[in-house]
């Protein structure tokens, strides 16, 4: 089985970020970038795959400018064999994204393509459900456990509001990891050597034939209303006696 | 400009986020229509008519529906779009997993996760878990929107809408449905509750988690959890209340032993009153708080329950 992995390059989720004066956008100059946390997910359960036998060939796709390497670095040091870069100065909407992957996913013809649930940044969560849809593919969304069988086919446990649901998806298909998938490793040091050394190809978007102008105009960016400055009560009953007369919330 | 949304349900019932989808649909500022798929759902379709503003009730009462697979779903949904200038549902783990995929069909940008409607084609949203908030306009001739339940009101009144059936697609067998596992609780709807107590890392175990419980179950409230308890095995995952997981506006809500990380902020900072209850007084969460107690929750969350109970 060969597994196709998609990997964004986004702000690190432990920076705050700035919003430009200007309200033009997110100042994401001089940040801490990381690789997307879905999408370390998907690698790592692509790497474990392989390690149980269930995959030949984990090949990592990202799409962004040549930085975006790093991250595909990271992704091959943690165990991936190869990775594909489609390199783009143009920030890429999720259609356009999904539509560089299914290009890639073309020539490349794996059973499993894997992506994180959303990225941390534009928080859309639509890649994955756009990819399986240009492909004509089965998808499975936010999955918390995931297992090839016999038969070639997947079945996977979903995260939905209330509970949990089980499929069993036909492949190829298109996976997106949520939280509890699994615990991704940290790359050791002598994998993050040996990475430097595996193969990256770069490629672009319109090598690949695919238009990604964006559909969408960012109009402005703005703070979002902060809340007012609460009181620090000394009591349970003077807590009890503000939320009864002050708040009635109760 | 016609909008048609999809109704999330249950085959049974009418879910409440349905609501929030239509009001945004009638902002649009035309005629609005409902989409229910599913099997035996005649229930849902009756619901749905009594929604103030919508004028016809799309009802695809079919065996291919009746676990709301996203395949055959998006098939029906994009085969329907053609009378339509927009389509949207709500953002939840339902509406995600289905409008994506009907927007590439129709080689549409989606808009995810709206909070507000500026005109029929620009949208704010929340990006970076909440800590910006973009306005966005969409040059696509259609819209596939999911909209943020918790900043759209049901509009109130109702409605008397007709009802009118339409064919059901192929099955192309692509994934087949297992089993589903709903957590049964007599508590209400963590999405839609009034009250919400929520638990974090600093309950420190399993069965402690039983206190936040209580004090919810004293308030009529729903139980909610950071991810640290979630992932800490305290509570199952669709308790989780964050950037990636539930967004919640309550009108009370009390969050004992949360610290307050910037991705639990994201899913609960619209609530009207924030109680935070921590040892800990440099918590982020007394930053957002209303009211803060720094107090041992073991000790504070009892002695809340024994006041409550007086």
């Amino acid at each position: 089985m060969k597994v196709l992995v998609a990997v964004k390059r986004v702000v690190d989720y432990n920076v705050k970020i700035r919003i430009k004066p200007d309200g033009s956008g997110v100042d994401t100059a001089n940040l801490k970038m990381s690789m997307n946390p879905f999408d370390e997910i998907a690698v790592e359960e692509a790497v474990r795959w392989k390690e149980k036998g269930h995959a030949a060939e984990v090949v990592l796709i990202g799409i962004g400018p040549q930085a975006a390497q790093d991250t595909l670095r990271t992704g091959l040091a943690m165990g991936a064999d190869r990775a594909v870069l489609v390199k783009t100065e143009t920030e890429t909407e999720p259609l356009a994204v999904a539509k560089l992957i299914a290009a890639v996913a073309k020539t490349e013809k794996p059973d499993v393509i894997l992506l994180g649930k959303q990225a941390i940044d534009d928080d859309s969560n639509q890649t994955g459900q756009m990819l399986a849809a240009l492909l004509g593919l089965p998808q499975g969304t936010f999955i918390s456990a995931a297992k090839p069988d016999e038969a070639g086919r997947i079945t996977v446990i979903r995260e939905i509001d209330g509970g949990l649901e089980t499929l069993s998806l036909a492949t190829p298909c298109v996976l997106t990891t949520d939280l509890r998938l699994n615990e991704p490793r940290y790359a050791s040091l002598p994998n993050i050597m040996k990475a430097k050394k595996k193969p990256l190809d770069v490629t672009t978007p319109a090598d690949l034939g695919v238009d990604v102008a964006p559909r969408l105009a960012l109009l402005k960016v703005a703070e979002p209303p902060t809340r007012k400055a609460g009181v620090i009560v000394g009591s349970v009953a003077e807590l009890v006696d503000k939320l009864k007369n002050e708040a009635k919330v109760l | 400009m016609r909008a048609l949304v999809i109704a999330e349900h249950d085959n049974r019932h009418l879910k409440p986020a349905t609501l929030a989808a239509a009001e945004a649909a009638r902002q649009l500022g035309g005629g609005v229509d409902i989409l229910v798929a599913g099997a035996r759902c005649a229930a849902v379709a009756e619901a749905a008519a009594a929604i103030p503003g919508v004028e016809t009730v799309l009802l695809a009462d079919d065996a291919v529906f009746e676990q709301a697979l996203a395949e055959p779903l998006a098939d029906l949904i994009a085969g329907l779009a053609g009378g339509y200038d927009a389509l949207l549902a709500a953002a939840t783990a339902a509406g995600k997993n289905v409008m994506p995929r009907v927007a590439a069909l129709l080689d549409v940008q989606q808009v995810s996760d709206i909070v507000a409607v500026v005109s029929p084609d620009t949208f704010v949203r929340p990006i970076y878990a909440g800590n910006a908030l973009a306005t966005v306009r969409s040059a696509d001739a259609k819209k596939v929107i999911t909209v943020r339940t918790t900043a759209f009101e049901a509009a109130a009144g109702s409605g008397a809408a007709a009802v009118k059936p339409v064919a059901a697609v192929a099955d192309a067998g692509l994934s087949q449905f297992l089993e589903r596992r709903v957590t049964e609780s007599v508590r209400p709807e963590l999405t839609s509750a009034r009250v919400i107590v929520a638990g974090g890392r600093g309950i420190g175990s399993d069965g402690a988690f039983a206190l936040v419980s209580q004090l919810a179950d004293i308030l009529g409230g729903a139980v909610g959890a950071s991810r640290a308890a979630v992932d800490a095995g305290f509570i199952p995952n669709d308790a989780q209340v964050g950037q990636t997981g539930k967004i919640v506006a309550p009108d009370l809500y009390i969050a004992v032993g949360i610290s307050g990380a910037i991705q639990h902020l994201a899913g609960m900072k619209d609530s009207k009153v924030i109680v935070a209850i921590n040892k800990d007084g440099e918590a982020p969460i007394f930053q957002v708080a209303d009211y803060g107690l720094v107090a041992d929750v073991f000790e504070a969350v009892p002695a809340l329950i024994d006041c409550l109970n007086r």
